[in-house]
């Protein structure tokens, strides 16, 4: 096949502080309009600064030039197929920007008296609605900066519940199929992990719950759809033992994209659940962030969600911060907005129907690539899979040629490489997580190019080796980063 | 349908393809019966014109910083940014990538941190410095996670003249790991942290002291004498910064003692955006880098010896560590980063000096004619561009009254701070030109004088 990866011409750029040359100034600031304060009649000479050493002094179009040049090296959803496993990586539509643009949105103060930023708090309450509704839950709080932080969040209301009852409890159940952040966030919210593993078929089974599941334990913390993409079946059997022993289910909502429209988690359920708006619900990822985590709870758990609330009487919002039993603050101020903003004008754009669609068509895709790949790479489970599928390398180990070869040679191909080596209980695993915004023709191109490259594993396994090749840089050596740290520049 | 390109036609094909006959048989896996039988309760979709109608609807309900004088600061500042941080973080290559886990298609983002790195290492004097957390508060929360862990201590001494939000949130994040916290008060003339109140609450098991600077009321902190008290414990001193655009005047956390830096980067290159998403800093020395939490990048060749950037350290990270890792933290806050290293760059060392002064000279401008109309500072400690005030009125009747001449007048206290009942945090920057601090100083001579009728 030809690869849809051609040459372009990249240029290279320095880092920043060697393009120096002391004296210039991008942006200037503005002029003073009063008078200059006498700096050092007021504060003692030993609190004043000298030099902020190495501070770069560039042009304005020099620094146009770098990050433009910068920015050229990297890949993203606008530049490609980034069939990235867990992350959703669906298209960033543009009205969103524009929508958390506006001046009456970005600039906005979060001390501003309430009845100044009544569009604003509209906008947040309408949204906890939305996914209270999508997701089958009591209350939302969009507090949370990220999925991790709603995990802790969720974690510590559970947490809350149980010292507030005057039965505190000290364990959470996680599958090994877990994303690590699970594990991560019940021991910052103070509980002891305790794993529990997937049955034969990649789910969980009520009879390994059992085993597991007593009056310690605070939470089962599972992920619906799974990370191997596979719904778990016996969630209300599982939820329903959970709850008799008194204990929370949390779902780590990271795969709702599979679900929309189609079942509600709060209804098989579940209790809390985290919401990462980078990932359903459009917003970019901004490589490596900002997202956004809001929580949903049942109601049980509401009076613990963080302050402030959101609230409406008759037809005025306001903060709410006299919560007695509230866990407290994730942050300072309300949390992300502006993704807010963009999460809710895809809500409105989508509408229930088109959410729906989404999912179906998230999973359409999904089980399109499963269907084509299986038998050319290997399947360990293989099932109608919901919005992601994963497979592992087995049958090219036998070339020398591990899953992070077929990786990279997937960027030669022109295409971002899947989520590697994730979840952990598939030995070299890849999760393919296609979403719903890509056409049928580039599920199927990539469907050519990773059939071509178990080919080349077969027949010439050094040009997996060797990929990419026509990337800015070659295999990076990220052992030497580690060794031989250098984690920022210095004037050499 | 919006973003979804599928026609009836490619959908048959995919059904077809994967053997089955209906979307349904792919499901078979749900809880019968559990299936939603209707459509989810949401208002119908909107094609985009009608979308952005309604949006720009809701956003006009709102008022900006732009439409009345706003004074307000308290951990986010309303500074210029200029066009190209805009323009610049809009390239979709930066803003529609994820965490550069791929480091050969991701060289943009990486280097683009690499340099945010040694940005904040420049600006707080310190040796390291992460990729980013969510915000100054969480920042403060995991700076004192990470004081225990290098410490192996627990007690946590957080200064009344912190953020009180910070503070809060300090207290959720560490409730699970037990708390142990205290708060050291401030003292209430000079409006800053007491040193004595330090030592009062200081112990053999205190893993970290945290003060900002300038503190909350605004009021610069004594961080050397305070380092000299933390330092005799053989605990950490953590020097907390809202206000980064100080470091541009003020001597600099690094040279002050102070072991970790952490803070809000917001006002370089951040809108105010309602609250977020802002920009948590951190840096450290060296040697406590294996505890520092959150994403970093490392400068490394490629396997032709070409320099490369990827990210390094990940032993520390959840994704390896699991529960042992040095934090939970996944996303962070990468494209805050970016515009904020864009503008840094863009002031460049003359002109973060040169604002650092013009807001400084700003304050203390207002601050000079708010004297004239009788409105006397609270504290007698310097300050960079906020300060306290007391008022002989209620400061919620005052800030109603500007209201009316749409001037945000700051922020009272009395919600955080129960005894400044009649105390106002006020901010000048760039942004408040001379005839608005004029008119804030007039409006306010005439709401605490009213005319005599």
């Amino acid at each position: 096949m030809s690869m849809n990866g051609a040459k372009g011409l990249l240029l290279e750029e320095p880092v920043i502080f060697e393009k120096s040359s002391p004296g210039r100034t991008g942006v200037e600031p503005a002029s003073f309009d009063v008078p200059e304060a006498d700096i050092e009649g007021i504060i003692p000479k030993q609190m004043l600064r000298g030099a902020i050493e190495g501070f770069p002094d560039v042009s304005e179009m020099d620094i146009v030039r770098h990050y433009t040049r910068l920015s050229q090296w990297n890949f993203g959803v606008d530049s490609g197929f980034y069939p990235l496993g867990s992350c959703t990586m669906k298209y960033n539509p543009k009205v969103n920007e524009e929508a958390a643009r506006l001046p009456g949105f970005a600039m906005l103060h979060p001390y501003e008296p309430e009845e100044l930023t009544q569009g604003a708090l509209q906008l947040m309450y309408e949204l906890e609605n939305y996914l209270a509704e999508i997701s089958g839950m009591d209350a939302v709080t969009l507090q949370p900066s990220a999925g991790a932080h709603g995990e802790l969040c969720g974690l510590l209301a559970i947490s809350a519940y149980f010292k507030d009852k005057g039965r505190p409890r000290t364990k959470v159940i996680i599958p090994d199929t877990a994303h690590g952040t699970n594990p991560a966030s019940s021991h910052l919210a103070g509980f002891k992990v305790v794993p529990v593993k997937s049955e034969g078929r990649g789910v969980l089974s009520l009879d390994a719950i059992k085993g597991v599941m007593d009056r310690d334990v605070a939470a089962l913390m599972l992920t619906n759809p799974n990370t191997i993409g596979l719904f778990e079946r016996n969630i209300k059997e599982i939820a329903d033992f959970v709850h008799k022993k008194g204990g929370f289910v949390y779902c780590d909502g990271a795969n709702l994209n599979a679900l929309m429209g189609i079942i509600k988690l709060g209804e098989l359920g579940v209790d809390v659940i985290q919401f990462n708006l980078h990932k359903t619900f459009s917003t970019p990822h901004g490589g490596g962030g900002p997202g956004s985590g809001p929580v949903g709870v049942k109601k049980a758990l509401a009076p613990y969600l963080p302050v402030p609330r959101i609230k409406k009487t008759r037809s005025k919002y306001s903060l709410d911060f006299n919560r007695p039993k509230s866990i407290g603050r994730m942050k300072a101020f309300y949390g992300n907005f502006s993704i807010m903003v963009r999460a809710y004008s895809y809500i409105r754009r989508m509408g229930a129907e088109g959410l729906k669609r989404a999912s179906e068509t998230a999973i359409l895709n999904a089980n399109y690539i499963k269907e084509n790949l299986k038998g050319t790479y290997h399947l360990p489970y293989d099932e109608p899979c919901m919005h992601e599928c994963v497979f592992s390398d087995k049958y090219q180990l036998g070339s020398g040629v591990a899953t992070m070869d077929i990786a990279k040679r997937l960027i030669d191909y022109g295409f971002h490489p899947p989520t590697v080596y994730f979840p952990l209980v598939v030995h070299g695993a890849i999760m393919i997580e296609p979403t719903e915004t890509e056409t049928l023709e580039t599920l199927d191109k990539f469907i050519v190019a990773m059939k071509a490259i178990a080919e080349e594993a077969k027949t010439s396994p050094q040009a997996l080796k060797d990929a990419p090749a026509n990337t800015k840089v070659q295999r990076v050596d990220e052992t030497k980063a580690a060794r031989e740290p250098i984690l920022r520049w210095r004037k050499g | 349908m919006p973003y979804i390109p599928h026609t009836d036609k490619d959908a048959r094909t995919i059904l077809q393809a994967v053997g089955a006959g209906s979307i349904d048989e792919l499901l078979a896996s749900l809880p019968a019966g559990s299936r939603l039988k209707g459509p989810l309760n949401l208002p119908g979709g909107l094609p985009e014109q009608e979308l952005k109608a309604l949006l720009r609807d809701l956003s006009s309900r709102n008022v900006t910083t732009g439409e009345y004088s706003s004074f307000l600061g308290a951990g986010a500042y309303n500074h210029y940014i200029p066009s190209v941080v805009d323009s610049l973080i809009s390239r979709s290559e930066f803003y529609t990538s994820y965490t550069p886990y791929q480091p050969e298609i991701s060289q943009g983002t990486l280097q683009a941190i690499f340099e945010y790195q040694t940005l904040v290492c420049q600006l707080t004097s310190m040796d390291v410095a992460n990729a980013s957390l969510y915000d100054g508060a969480s920042a403060v929360a995991e700076a004192a996670l990470m004081a225990r862990r290098i410490t192996g201590k627990e007690g946590i001494i957080l200064s009344a003249a912190l953020h009180p939000e910070y503070r809060e949130t300090v207290k959720t994040y560490l409730v699970g790991t037990g708390d142990h916290i205290s708060e050291a008060l401030y003292c209430t003339e000079a409006g800053t942290t007491l040193p004595e109140a330090i030592e009062k609450n200081i112990s053999d098991n205190t893993a970290c002291v945290v003060v900002q600077h300038p503190n909350f009321f605004g009021s610069l902190e004594d961080l050397a004498a305070l380092s000299e008290v933390v330092h005799r414990k053989k605990a950490l001193l953590i020097a907390v910064v809202t206000e980064p655009i100080s470091l541009g005047l003020l001597r600099p956390p690094g040279v002050l003692g102070c072991d970790i830096a952490v803070g809000e980067n917001q006002s370089f290159g951040n809108p105010l955006s309602y609250g977020g998403p802002y920009l948590g800093f951190m840096a450290t020395k060296t040697e406590f880098v294996r505890q520092m939490p959150g994403r970093l990048v490392g400068q490394t060749v490629d396997k032709n010896g070409k320099r490369a950037f990827c990210l390094t350290f990940s032993t520390r990270e959840q994704h390896i560590r699991r529960e042992r890792a040095t934090s939970n933290i996944c996303t962070n806050h990468g494209l805050c980063a970016l515009a904020a290293a864009i503008h840094m760059t863009s002031l460049g060392e003359g002109g973060l000096k040169k604002l650092a002064r013009l807001n400084f000279s700003k304050a203390e401008y207002l601050k000079n004619r708010l004297k004239t109309v009788g409105v006397e500072p609270a504290f007698r400690g310097q300050t960079f561009n906020e300060f306290t005030v007391r008022l002989d009125k209620d400061p919620e009747t005052i800030l109603k009254s500007l209201l009316k001449k749409k001037i945000i007048g700051g922020l009272a206290l009395k919600r955080f701070y129960p005894d400044l009942k009649q105390h106002l945090l006020i901010t000048a920057t760039e942004m408040n030109s001379k005839g608005e601090i004029d008119a804030f100083a007039d409006a306010m001579a005439g709401v605490l004088v009213p005319a005599a009728k």
